[in-house]
Order: C-alpha cells, then sequence, then structure tokens
C-alpha cells in the first residue's frame, strides 16, 4: 500500500442530535457514514438523567408515585399501573375489582394515546406531514377523557397504591364508548394515507429488520418483539389486572422490519379499542380502593412486577427494608432495553434509514435516561 | 416623450422591474397560500393574526428576515458563502426573461428560450452545492451531495421529456410554441392521439424532483439533514434561498404550461363559440373570492383596520371581476389571467403532494429517476417521433 494520497477516503463522523428534529428528544446518534451508508452508530445517552430511581430511595412509598408518570411521559398511566401493582405486590393487597377494570380501560386508553403519538411523529420522520395532524385529534380525545378523569392530560397520576384516587365521573362510560364508535374509521384513515402507499411500503418495507433471535438477545420486547413473529405479549402471558376476562387477539408481524411494526402498532390500537368496549360494558359496582393502611410500610423483601407497556416490558424492582422508604427501586424502561438494538438496525442502510429506525423503536427520552 | 415611448428597450425594462418588485411578494403569497392549503388538509388554520385571517402574514415574515442577525458561520468560506444563494437566486429570476406571461407580456422572445431556460437551471444547481460546500457542515455537505446527484439525474429525464414536446412544437422560442398551439388548435399535452401524455407526466415529475419539492424533496429533508444545504443559513440569505426556490417552481410550472398546457390560450382555443369562457371564467372566479372577502367584512365588522381591508379587498375582487367583462380590458389582461390559472393550479399540485406523500429515499429516487424516468422519456420520444413521422398530429420540423 502507498502512503496516504489524496484520492485516500475517510469515514464521515456525523453528530445527530442531541439537538436534532427527530431524534424524539435528547438522543445523539453518532454515526459512521460511507457516503450515505450507515456503516455504524453510537448511542449516546444520558441528557435527561433525573436520577429518578435514586429519588426513589429518599421519598415515601406514596410520594415517588408522581415521579414515575415523568419517565415514559407519553405512556404515564401505564408507569403508574406498574409501579402502583409493584407496591401491591410488596405490601400484599390487590386492587378491588372496580379498580382494575377502571385501570384496564386508561391504560388502554394510554396505549392508543402513546401509539398515536408514535404513529404521527413517525410518519413525520419519513415525509409524511400531515398524518401527524389527524393522530393528534384523535389523541386529544383520549387526553380528554383523561383530563375529566383526574384533571391532568399528560402526567395523569390517575392511581393509587391499592386502587384509584377517584371515583369516575359520570360519563366516563359514554365518553369511552363514544371513542370505542369513532376511533376504528380514523384508524381507517391513517392506513389509507399511509399503509398502500408506495412511497411508505418502500421506505419501511426491509429497514431496520430485528429478528425473533435478535430480539431475545438484546431483551428487546413489545411491539419489536411481536413485529418479528413472537407471540409475547405479558397481558396474555402473565395477566395482571384482571386482562384475562377480556378477549383480545395479540397481533404479530412476520419479517422483524418498520412496516410489520408498524402494522403491528395499527393493530394494537384496534385491539385496545376491543378491550376499553368490554371493559366499559362489564364495569362492576363496588369499592375502588382495598384497605391499605395510611403509612406504607410493606415487609422486608424484594419484587418484580412487569407490565406490557406500549413500548415493550414495564419493570419494577422494588426492594423493601420494612421502612417507609424504598430501599431501592429499579426500573426497567422498555425504550432504554430497545435502543440497545439501533446498531444493529442501523448498519448497512442509509441515512434516511435511520431516522426510520429511531422512529420505528419508539423511544421516549424521558425512559431511556430516567 | 414619444422619444421615450418609442424607445424598443421601454417595455421589456418595465416589466423587469415590475417582476423583480413584485416576484418576492408574489412568493410570500404562494408560502402563505401553500401554509393555507397545508393547513387545510391537516384540520387547522393555519396563520389567522397578522392582518384578518393572517393575509399581512408575509408582510410580517419579510420584515422579521430582514431585521434577523447576518450570521455567517467562522469556518465557513465566507465569498462563497455569500455568493451561493445569490447565484440561485439570479439565476431563478433570470429565467422570466423569457416566460411568455401572455401575448404581450414577456421579457424577451428569443429563439432559444426553452434551452435558455435549462441552462441557467444547470448554473442553480451551483447555487445548492456551493451553499453546502461553503457552509463547512456535514449536514450541508451531505444536502449539497444529494441535489447535486438528483437535480442532474433529473434533467436528464425533463429534457428527454421537453424534447418530445419540442418536436411537436418545432421551435424552442417560447411564444413560438404558444402560437404552434394555436395554429395546431391543441394543447400540446393532448396531442399525437394522447401519447403526448407520457412525455408531460414524466416532466410533471422530474419538475418537482427538479425544484426539491415533497417527495423529493431529499436535499433539506427536515427530518434527516435538519435543513439540508441551507442549514447553516438564516435570515436573508435563508430568504433568497426561498426565493429562488419559489422561483424556480413558478419557472418550472410555465415551462409545462407553455408547452404542454397551452400558455396564455383559454381551453379549447380553436372553438370559437366557447370564446365566452374568457369573460365567464375570470369574472365568476374573481367575483366568488370577492364573496369570500365579504364574509369576511362580516367577520372583521369591529376591528377598524382589518374590517377596512377586508372591504378594500372585497372591491378590488368585485372591480377585477368586473374588468374582464369590459371587452376592450379583457382583450389586453385575458391571456395574462389564463396563463396565471394554470401555473396556479399547477403550484396547488406541489403543494398536494407536500401534504400527501412520505419523502423517498436517496437509493429510491434514484432508482426512480435511471430506471424509470429516464427510459420512459426516450421511448416516447421514440413514439412520439415515429407517429409524427406517419403524419398525424403535430407539424414536421423543416
Amino acid at each position: 500500500m502507498p502512503a496516504a494520497t489524496f484520492l485516500d477516503t475517510s469515514e464521515l463522523v456525523l453528530n445527530m442530535g442531541p439537538q436534532h428534529p427527530s431524534t424524539h428528544g435528547v438522543l445523539r446518534v453518532v454515526l459512521k457514514l460511507d457516503g450515505e451508508k450507515v456503516t455504524g452508530c453510537e448511542c449516546v445517552i444520558g441528557y435527561l438523567h433525573r436520577g429518578v430511581e435514586k429519588i426513589a430511595e429518599n421519598r415515601t412509598y406514596v410520594q415517588f408515585a408522581p415521579y414515575v408518570d415523568r419517565m415514559d411521559y407519553v405512556a404515564a398511566v401505564s408507569n403508574g399501573l406498574g409501579y402502583c401493582l409493584a407496591v401491591e405486590k410488596l405490601q400484599g393487597v390487590e386492587a378491588p375489582p372496580r379498580a382494575q377494570a377502571v385501570r384496564v380501560i386508561l391504560t388502554e386508553l394510554n396505549r392508543i394515546s402513546s401509539h398515536l403519538l408514535w404513529l404521527g411523529t413517525h410518519a413525520l420522520d419519513i415525509g409524511a406531514i400531515t398524518p401527524v395532524f389527524y393522530c393528534f385529534r384523535e389523541r386529544e380525545e383520549a387526553l380528554k377523557i383523561f383530563e375529566k378523569y383526574c384533571g391532568a392530560r399528560l402526567t395523569t397520576h390517575a392511581f393509587r397504591i391499592g386502587g384509584l384516587q377517584y371515583e369516575t365521573y359520570d360519563t366516563l362510560e359514554k365518553d369511552c364508548l363514544a371513542f370505542c364508535e369513532m376511533f376504528p374509521k380514523k384508524v381507517d384513515e391513517y392506513e389509507e394515507l399511509l399503509t398502500g402507499n408506495r412511497i411508505w411500503i418502500g421506505r419501511t418495507r426491509g429497514v431496520g429488520i430485528l429478528n425473533a433471535e435478535d430480539c431475545k438477545e438484546f431483551g428487546v420486547t413489545g411491539p419489536l418483539l411481536r413485529a418479528a413473529g413472537v407471540e409475547w405479549d405479558l397481558r396474555k402471558q402473565q395477566p395482571y389486572s384482571g386482562y384475562e376476562k377480556y378477549q383480545f387477539e395479540i397481533p404479530t408481524g412476520a419479517n422483524g422490519d418498520t412496516f410489520d411494526r408498524y402494522v403491528v402498532r395499527i393493530q394494537e390500537m384496534r385491539q385496545s379499542t376491543r378491550i376499553i368496549r368490554q371493559a366499559v360494558e362489564s364495569l362492576p359496582t363496588g369499592p375502588i380502593m382495598a384497605k391499605v393502611p395510611k403509612v406504607l410500610k410493606p415487609p422486608v423483601g424484594e419484587c418484580y412486577v412487569s407490565i406490557e407497556a406500549p413500548k415493550g416490558e414495564l419493570g419494577y424492582f422494588i426492594v423493601s427494608d420494612n421502612s417507609t422508604q424504598p430501599y431501592r427501586v429499579r426500573v426497567r424502561p422498555p425504550s432504554f432495553v430497545n435502543l440497545q438494538a439501533l446498531d444493529r438496525m442501523c448498519r448497512g442502510s442509509l441515512v434516511a434509514d435511520v431516522v426510520a429506525i429511531i422512529g420505528t423503536i419508539d423511544i421516549v427520552l424521558g425512559e431511556v435516561d430516567r | 416623450m414619444n422619444a421615450v415611448l418609442d424607445f424598443p428597450y421601454l417595455k421589456p425594462v418595465l416589466i423587469t422591474l415590475v417582476i423583480i418588485l413584485v416576484f418576492p411578494l408574489v412568493v410570500g403569497y404562494i408560502v402563505l397560500a401553500e401554509r393555507k392549503v397545508l393547513a387545510d388538509y391537516q384540520v387547522r388554520l393555519g396563520p389567522m393574526r397578522v392582518g384578518p385571517y393572517g393575509f399581512l402574514q408575509p408582510l410580517a415574515d419579510a420584515v422579521k428576515l430582514l431585521i434577523k442577525e447576518d450570521i455567517i458561520p467562522t469556518a465557513s468560506d465566507r465569498w462563497i458563502f455569500w455568493l451561493a444563494p445569490v447565484l440561485s437566486t439570479v439565476t431563478g429570476l433570470t429565467a422570466f426573461a423569457v416566460l411568455p406571461l401572455s401575448e404581450w407580456i414577456y421579457i424577451a422572445d428569443v429563439n432559444i428560450g426553452l434551452l435558455f431556460i435549462l441552462a441557467l437551471s444547470s448554473v442553480g444547481i451551483l447555487g445548492l452545492i456551493l451553499g453546502g460546500w461553503a457552509s463547512n457542515s456535514h449536514y450541508s455537505l451531505l444536502g449539497a451531495l444529494r441535489s447535486a446527484a438528483q437535480m442532474v439525474s433529473y434533467e436528464v429525464a425533463m429534457g428527454f421529456a421537453l424534447v418530445s414536446g419540442l418536436m411537436v412544437a418545432g421551435t424552442l422560442s417560447m411564444q413560438g410554441m404558444v402560437a404552434a398551439q394555436q395554429r395546431l388548435q391543441i394543447w400540446f399535452a393532448f396531442s399525437n392521439y394522447g401519447l403526448m401524455m407520457i412525455p408531460f407526466a414524466v416532466y410533471a415529475i422530474s419538475a418537482v424532483a427538479e425544484t426539491n419539492r415533497a417527495p423529493f424533496d431529499l436535499p433539506e429533508a427536515e427530518s434527516e439533514l435538519v435543513a439540508g444545504f441551507h442549514t447553516e443559513y438564516s435570515g436573508f440569505r435563508w430568504s433568497l434561498y426561498m426565493l429562488a426556490e419559489y422561483a424556480n417552481m413558478f419557472v418550472v410550472s410555465s415551462i409545462a404550461v407553455t408547452l404542454f398546457l397551452g400558455g396564455w390560450l383559454r381551453p379549447f382555443p380553436s372553438v370559437a363559440w366557447l370564446a365566452w369562457l374568457n369573460f365567464v371564467v375570470p369574472a365568476a372566479l374573481f367575483f366568488l373570492i370577492g364573496a369570500g372577502c365579504a364574509v369576511g367584512v362580516k367577520r372583521y365588522s369591529d376591528h377598524r383596520v382589518f374590517g377596512g381591508i377586508m372591504i378594500v379587498l372585497t372591491g378590488a375582487m368585485f372591480a377585477a371581476g368586473a374588468s374582464f367583462l369590459l371587452p376592450p380590458v379583457n382583450a389586453r389582461i385575458i391571456g395574462l389571467f389564463w396563463f396565471l390559472l394554470k401555473v396556479a393550479v399547477i403550484l396547488y399540485c406541489y403543494i398536494w403532494y407536500r401534504g400527501t406523500f412520505p419523502r423517498f429515499r436517496y437509493d429510491q429516487l434514484m432508482r426512480i429517476g435511471w430506471r424509470y424516468m429516464i427510459p420512459i422519456a426516450m421511448g416516447a420520444l421514440i413514439v412520439n417521433g415515429f407517429v409524427m413521422l406517419w403524419g398525424q398530429g403535430g407539424e414536421r420540423v423543416q
């Protein structure tokens, strides 16, 4: 090999983020490029780190509950549910049936609103600028129900350890059924814009493939895993909060590419609508709070509880030393774990695909960094 | 006085001045229209604050852009950074010189009109490449590389599509093309038994790519490259790029109108009994807009300034509509009306694409260009050539 000549080429290192229109927050991705081709990428995270897990050690169990809403702020209800279930397991209480049903309704509404935000921004990343407004229009309806129920729209803090703080408002059933009536038609609208669109298919089919083996290797869960053909949904496999009572299917894909993940999430929204309808129609009466002591001091021990959050398996590992404050709280956030697969999915693709892949992983940086 | 009026360059100079002074304002309003139309697709209202219904938004934008701090990155190549947007704007606006806006409103009717425009658009690419290069930023560089590859590729397809049109027209002069359509009594998009639709379609698609508009807006793909080649540009320099982009849109739409859609001729130019279109269409259009403005008068009736603006607008629209009903006035301006109406329809399509389609990826864009557009355009050229050879449609180039 001769010494360096002027024909020598070198790789272009492109720094995407933390301020970039489509890294969904303050994610920084360092890309190694050969022309437009990505030869490797590295995620730099931590720009939104708030030390949530450490904060937990200095708060009582009840005081910490609002903090979990600030992790995946797009799906705050799911975060709250996971935390409440974990503490309830430690304490050995169970929410009464009515509280469980309301929890399911709100969590599924939240899944829909989270997926709508994903769909809108994902389409925006790929260049379709219109769907995002349609998605936000319907998301607004879901948020209105949250607002009527607990006064907050985003960081809802809707549940309490042992049940619910609030009894449902008078027209919750009516509002939810109206939403279930309206929403599937709107999903048809999104599909009309995107599913059959040749450009959309071209941009998503075969992009960012992550097969079942890779998913298991990385611990990737949620729609990414299901799109790879693995029928794994904690709502079915380890039912919690009374999910075993409802009829619904687990949509799966075959190829594990971006298009499959899109289809899986669209189908999930339809299934969530089904669950909400069933839960509303069979909403039991009764108390909304279990008997929980005023001062929570769970017995010494530890527990891990995981739920199927919109983005994947959301787990809470809590260690109790029989004091009012948890000894240690560890969160298994789906976004953080799923984000690890970015490099595997990006290699060999083009710059434009990186944006599509970040979108398809569906990360929320609040949850990645905590 | 007569000496001044007889000055042969009087009309061209006047029209040039008008275009240079008025076109930036027109661009502002095209942008406003784009924002309003997109807003309509996207279930929102668009600009509503500055002026009634946001009608004065372009002025506010212009003032904002003009008084912004002029930033030139330290690491950039200062002179090229300065030159690049100027180059884009100059080429974009110079192309107006040969556009036949109507029978008598044009700056120059040269016998290489179309070639001149193509040459200018090729030079215009330099503005993007140099701007991306001089910025000394990775995003700009990638954007510039993309734009260079894209525009060069699509210029080929566009060229072949235009050659089909030239064969039928038998001239490169822009006025000559309109005259040929008048003589042959057909819009060239429909001639040769409709076969000319193929090059027209190829041209329409390539033109979108040529002007870097969605779904071919890769050079400035905001979700990937932040803003592509003009990432580092701000304020007035950035607005020059925008001016150039919209000027280019106007120019390529004008070429489509002139070569394929009858230029300043009315629909069915040869059918004499349809001459009433010349009166009814513009009058109806302006009266309709006037009626819309009248609604605005009511809405803003409690606001002195905005209400006044709406009253003036309503009056102006009805006056414009009425003026088209006067035969002597109509004869002077109807050509311009048809030309601008057709261009407006094409520009509307541009906005429509932008609101509907996702963006292509770089390799897909290239594949479409080289594997589909260019062969189709070449095939259409050959087919159209044979059809003309057998004596139907078009006129033989002597």
